[in-house]
């Protein structure tokens, strides 16, 4: 009894409320939700139209409208099977790299970031070694790419130096999710570090200043003080890096390069599917995509804060 | 001159108070970090001044706190300059095909020569220039349209802001199926809308003239929702008594935002339209995906794809590299400004 009159007083004020609302709503109000509205259906329809594509059958693909779902005889999960039997080990072999890059370059940009922010040194020699970090973020890779083939193919034989690992029987291909992971941390150091300084940079200085002056290391003041505080950050650019490192398809390209190697990542194998001599299978095309898209959807679905903060920032 | 001998007296003389404290700090580093190779006794001497002078040079926290950043800093720096040094000397080379590495003896400029008798280089800049001009704009536009209206205290916000900002999360490669679908001749969403008002059906991906505006407007899509998100932490930083006064003054809705609002905003717009045009000279993954291969469709060509295109598959290494570095120019004279900007406004 005594549970049920709040709700429906809470219930009775609410439902004032909604009218209030719709008392006050001007044709001012109904036009900007109706604007807002269709620019949302702008940004889903692609994505909505792909997802009910990838349940029908050839038939219905021609018989049926793009953004329509498939009737009944239309249906079918046969393009997920081959997609998922297709990019599965594609999905293995971008974990396998996306996990540790993500990882060490959001560590070492924390660590980065700490160095370049808390301790006192010039200001104007800290400026240039600032722009040299954020020029970094802009280039266009395409700069480096040759560079980098000639490294990783001539200079450093790191299939040579790991023939241990594949005598134990793993395809000496895996070569290059170790050339992705390093390839990956040293491009991504630059954003991570931008991203953590411009947090270190709001971090109140009166704890670090007493604990420096009680003699602490700058080692002690980042483990101590720094690195327990840097929590929220780490989840941003954690995300963000993540969603860059998976969904990257040019270091791929151009390090593994073909995607019939066992090593092949996601993307890679995505950007060749469903196209044949017979024409383009699109319903397999955005069968695939979307299982491609599935653990960036996923995180953006669940942690959507961070990822705008990262990418606001 | 005087002011330096006195600071350098200062430093090395073992009596004075400040080097003590030098000392008291550097036995703590050890202490600290057992990793840390502890120098003979004279040795040990000699660094602890050079590190004293290293210090009053750079700052009294330099040498300690070079241990954070500076292996990053060359591991980055080895990556990123250190390669596009090596890329402009490539570029200057006549590597090509199988050849295992370039032959540095003798460097001219023929492969930029052989660029600006190339048609097909020309189309590509001017097609990077079309797409980085008319993509930056659409989408600041687009972004700057939807954060007003988010802005104006609505419900579901955070719905709306979710819902906007979603395709940015997709890889290029993602985007690209959805879009080929889309701009399907026979049955995709493209020509059925145009076909409602009596258009079309028109070949969005196969007529020469329309494709690079069509790929623009998907890019557009994918990024819109990022320039909002950027506008909208401008709007919120302007204090609500600009909205006030403006609206005092008797000023309608579209005045205010033009003349109070929108000039405001000169910072997001500045570091947005950077970002934006960063990203369309990276749009290489969705082109190459669009088409499934190294040659975009006809019409489509940029730089970033004839670069990769020359390198990779018709391994013209030096001439790739050359069109590298006009890219990189491109960019650099875009970040460049763009950074000392920044370092005035004092946001390094």
């Amino acid at each position: 009894m005594s549970n049920a009159k709040p709700r429906t007083d809470g219930g009775a004020t609410a439902t004032a409320r909604l009218r209030r609302t719709i008392d006050q709503l001007t044709a001012e109000d109904i036009g900007l939700y109706v604007v807002l509205t269709l620019a949302a259906a702008f940004y889903l329809v692609p994505i909505e139209s792909g997802l009910v594509t990838s349940f029908k059958t050839g038939t219905a693909i021609i018989e049926t409208a793009p953004f329509a779902p498939p009737g009944p005889s239309g249906f079918t999960l046969e393009k997920w099977q081959t997609a998922t039997d297709t990019l599965l080990r594609g999905m293995g072999n971008s974990l396998l790299y996306a996990v540790p890059a993500t990882v060490i370059s959001a560590f070492v940009g924390s660590v980065t970031a700490y160095g370049l922010t808390i301790p006192t040194w010039k200001k104007s020699y800290k400026a240039v070694v600032l722009m040299l970090i954020v020029a970094g973020i802009f280039i266009p890779y395409q700069a480096v790419l040759v560079p980098l083939t000639q490294f990783w193919s001539q200079w450093v034989q790191l299939g040579d130096a790991l023939s241990f690992v594949w005598a134990l029987g793993i395809d000496d291909d895996y070569v290059g999710i170790i050339e992705l992971v390093i390839t990956h941390v040293a491009y991504g150091l630059p954003i991570c570090t931008l991203l953590f300084r411009t947090y270190y940079k709001t971090m109140s200085d009166e704890m670090i200043e007493s604990a420096r002056l009680d003699g602490a290391t700058l080692r002690r003041v980042y483990r101590r003080i720094v690195l327990p505080l840097s929590g929220p950050m780490f989840a941003v650019v954690l995300i963000y890096q993540f969603t860059q490192i998976w969904n990257d398809l040019l270091f791929t390209l151009v390090i593994v390069s073909t995607e019939s190697s066992p090593a092949a990542p996601v993307v890679l194998i995505l950007a060749g599917l469903g196209s044949s001599l017979e024409g383009q299978d699109f319903a397999l095309r955005m069968a695939g995509a979307f299982f491609a898209a599935l653990p960036t959807l996923a995180v953006y679905i669940l942690f959507g804060e961070e990822f705008a903060e990262g990418v606001a920032a | 001159m005087l002011d330096f001998y006195r600071r350098l007296h200062r430093t090395i003389s073992p009596s004075s108070r400040d080097d003590d404290s030098e000392v008291r700090t550097d036995g703590g580093v050890v202490s600290d970090g057992p990793g840390a190779d502890p120098a003979p006794e004279p040795d040990r001497d000699l660094t602890t001044r050079l590190k004293a002078t290293l210090d009053q040079r750079f700052g009294s926290d330099f040498i300690e706190s070079s241990v954070f950043w500076l292996p990053p800093f060359l591991l980055m720096g080895l990556f990123v300059y250190g390669a596009i040094i090596w890329n402009l000397l490539i570029s200057l080379t006549d590597y090509q095909r199988f050849e295992n590495a370039p032959d540095y003896s003798n460097l001219d400029f023929e492969m930029y020569t052989r660029a600006l008798a190339d048609t097909g280089f020309i189309d590509a800049a001017i097609n990077t220039l079309i797409l980085l001009i008319a993509f930056t704009a659409g989408t600041l536009v687009v972004g700057l349209v939807l954060a007003i209206l988010i802005d104006r205290g609505i419900r579901f916000e955070n719905t709306f802001r979710t819902i906007y900002l979603l395709p940015m999360s997709l890889s290029f490669v993602v985007t690209a199926q959805f879009w080929l679908w889309i701009y399907n001749y026979n049955n995709g969403i493209a020509n059925n809308v145009i076909g409602t008002v009596g258009l079309g059906p028109v070949s969005w991906l196969g007529n020469q003239d329309i494709v690079l505006y069509a790929v623009i407007f998907a890019l557009m899509w994918q990024f819109s929702g990022y320039a909002m998100v950027v506008y909208l932490a401008g709007l919120r930083a302007i204090p609500t008594e600009h909205y006030e006064a403006a609206t005092v003054d008797g000023a309608s809705t579209l005045k205010m935002y033009w003349r109070v609002i929108i000039p405001q905003l000169k910072g997001a717009t500045i570091s947005a339209a950077v970002v934006l045009m960063v990203f369309g000279m990276k749009a290489f993954d969705f082109l190459y995906s669009l088409s499934g291969g190294y040659r975009p469709p006809n019409g489509a060509d940029i730089l970033a794809t004839k670069m990769v295109r020359e390198a990779y598959a018709n391994l013209n290494w030096a001439y790739g590299s050359a069109i590298a570095i006009v890219l990189f120019g491109m960019a650099l004279s875009v970040i460049g400004p763009y950074l000392v900007y920044e370092y005035r406004r004092d946001n390094l």
